[in-house]
């Protein structure tokens, strides 16, 4: 039993690489769910994001056209959920899970016709790619880093190295608080998300501010999916996002829909998506060997136990799901 | 009536076209894509040396989803297409329910055996391949610990892990063998998110040679090792070219042979069971300009050696899934 071990600064550098992307879209969905309008196509916006970056960072030689365009095509799916779900008054979950097939085929089909590599983009190199940020006097390879000190061992894997959006990322969590809590947009966000025919009443456009919701969403999606395919790896593969976006709505409703929580819910599954690719250090830690699969698991089964009730209850913006409608 | 004209005219242009297209041999690739840098493209590369030798054309067709299957097999078949040649062990069970309803048409399948009269199942030994990479991996490292990085967690997979331990051990027999598979799912073959993960966590526990059998998975475990200075082995095609200096060598898997070979018989294709192994040529360790400096005559002496012995029949490297355990590796 060495339970410290759990805590090796090699798995929480991986929490914090693993988590940005779960982060990035559980942000992403915060806004969008808060405003009455749930998400399930982060995943799919992710992908086309993931798609688009690698694309256009390869032909263009440069990772800020990649995320523009990223963003760009995130945007344009996050219009089309709200034209379905705002304007023409449909299910939103429908049109969340159509967002996530046209983007799964999507992607490949065009990515296999614009450079005939089997569903991928090329490899990405140097500007084409965000490079990771080394902070002064840090390590960069492991095999340098397990020589060091605790201390330095911290810094140069926990703190350094990391990509810019890694650090975007937590800096957006207390943004986020801010707008959703201390603006005046957040709490007609908010309110739109509950009552909405209170907003309504108040002389505020619902649609106007659900519009702005789901386009925040876009523009988080389009980010994070940029990390994917130019920083956490160099190219766009097939389903790359491999079920982060859901991932990410299993951490939004463990976070009970708020902001800090949301970060913490994100880096408890990024910690258990590094651990789970260390399980000689899990059984080192507690003395027996898990199965990777379970591990794997653990963040759909802990969104079961809360969605149970078993750690006080998720309840979820009174008004999500439902089109609004002004008279009935 | 109209309906039925239509009906008869595409009848027509189908049996027309079935005229055309008779005895051209037809390739279809499996999930990972036609230019996966690996598996699939190898079957390519040899269906274009036959066409480029013979002057031929072949059909060739690349699913995207796992429904497919059968219909892409029935279609190539009705076409009037001989051989069909398949890749990928994922073929077996759509080719038994079609095999039998078109006993004139041969088919080939690779990495999996169909017991049908008009089949040729041509199966690699990779884990005498991989026997010899791993030879090559434990001569290399310094620090005596060397990792393997699977796909999708089937026996097949565990072949390759046993057999490149196997090796490691034949040279080093204190080497630390550190083996993971990147999940359990078809998505494991596609996440090189989760490679890269995976090969800094080797590299953390002292791996300095990497080898990595996982299709797309693999392409982000040779981008890691490469950024973190460590060496790597790529996988059934010759990818040293990848990241010319940082990839060890490559298991080669000569799926190119096979599916030339197939091509090649056309319609007289000898059916049953193939074995391709180190002896025929069939799995091998790769070397070019790319890697010429970090394998010395030495080490390819060695590795020489081991592939004669194996060919004749000296030494025997044991077969995961003859009993599905390993006696150098434990999962």
């Amino acid at each position: 039993m060495d339970l410290l071990s759990l805590l090796d600064p090699s798995i929480l550098g991986g929490t914090m690489r693993l988590a940005t992307p779960l982060l990035l879209a559980c942000l992403a969905g915060l806004f969008s769910e808060r405003a009455g309008i749930f998400d399930i196509g982060l995943e799919g916006k992710m992908l086309v994001a993931a798609f688009l970056a690698g694309a256009f960072a390869s032909t263009s030689g440069s990772v800020w056209v990649g995320l523009l365009a990223a963003i760009m095509g995130s945007l344009m799916l996050s219009g089309v959920h709200g034209l379905a779900s705002i304007t023409f008054r449909g299910n939103q979950l429908i049109s969340g899970v159509a967002i996530n097939f046209f983007a799964s085929g999507l992607t490949v089909v065009a990515a296999q016709s614009w450079f005939g590599q089997g569903g991928r983009t090329p490899q990405l190199s140097g500007p084409a790619r965000f490079e990771p940020i080394i902070f002064p006097g840090a390590l960069t390879k492991l095999r340098e880093i397990a020589q060091a000190n605790l201390p330095m061992k911290v810094y140069s894997q926990v703190f350094s190295g990391h990509a810019l959006i890694v650090y975007v990322a937590l800096i957006l969590v207390p943004v986020t608080w801010w707008i959703l809590y201390r603006t005046r947009f957040g709490l007609r966000l908010r309110a739109v998300g509950e009552n909405p025919a209170a907003v309504d009443t108040a002389g505020i456009s619902v649609v106007r501010l659900r519009f702005s919701a789901v386009f925040i969403c876009g523009i988080l999606c389009g980010v994070a999916g940029a990390y994917l395919s130019t920083a956490l790896q160099a190219g766009f593969v097939r389903e790359m996002t491999a079920g982060r976006g859901y991932i990410a709505l299993a951490a939004l409703i463990f976070a009970k829909w708020r902001p800090w929580y949301a970060m913490a819910a994100c880096l408890l599954f990024g910690y258990l998506q590094a651990l789970a690719l260390r399980p000689d250090i899990l059984q080192k830690a507690i003395g027996l060997s898990v199965k990777v699969q379970l591990l794997d698991a653990l963040p759909y089964i802990m969104t079961v136990v809360i969605l149970a009730g078993f750690i006080g209850k998720a309840i979820p913006p009174r008004a999500g799901g439902e089109p609004y409608v002004k008279e009935r | 009536m109209t309906l039925m004209t239509k009906f008869l005219g595409a009848s027509a242009a189908l049996a027309l076209s079935a005229g055309a297209a008779l005895a051209d041999p037809a390739l279809i690739f499996d999930l990972g894509g036609k230019f996966d840098k690996s598996f699939n493209e190898s079957a390519f590369n040899g269906a274009q040396r036959w066409a480029e030798e013979t002057g031929g054309s072949f059909g060739e067709f690349e699913i995207t989803s796992d429904a497919q299957r059968e219909q892409a097999i029935r279609q190539f078949a009705e076409a009037g297409n001989n051989p069909i040649v398949m890749a990928g062990f994922s073929w077996a069970t759509p080719l038994a329910t079609v095999a039998a309803d078109y006993p004139d048409t041969k088919f080939a399948i690779i990495d999996m055996v169909v017991d049908m009269p008009n089949v040729r199942s041509v199966v690699f030994n990779e884990h005498e391949g991989s026997y010899l990479v791993g030879m090559l991996a434990a001569m290399s490292s310094e620090t005596g610990t060397v990792g393997f990085i699977g796909g999708m967690d089937i026996p097949l997979i565990r072949k390759f892990a046993c057999g490149y331990a196997q090796g490691v051990l034949a040279v080093n027999p204190d080497a630390t063998i550190i083996a993971n598979m990147t999940g359990t799912t078809p998505a494991a073959w596609n996440d090189p998110v989760k490679g890269s993960e995976l090969t800094l966590a080797q590299i953390s526990q002292g791996a300095d040679v990497v080898y990595a059998a996982a299709g797309g998975t693999g392409v982000g475990v040779l981008q890691t090792a490469a950024d973190q200075d460590i060496l790597s082995i790529g996988v059934d095609a010759n990818q040293n070219y990848l990241h010319p200096g940082q990839v060890l060598t490559s298991m080669l898997k000569r799926v190119d042979n096979a599916v030339y070979e197939a091509f090649t018989a056309g319609a007289d294709l000898e059916t049953g069971f193939n074995v391709m192994g180190v002896a025929n040529g069939g799995v091998g360790y790769a070397m070019d300009e790319n890697n010429a400096s970090l394998v010395s005559a030495e080490m390819a002496a060695s590795v020489d050696a081991a592939a004669a012995e194996i060919s004749s029949g000296a030494l025997v490297v044991h077969d995961y899934m003859s009993d599905e355990s390993c006696p150098a590796l434990s999962f």
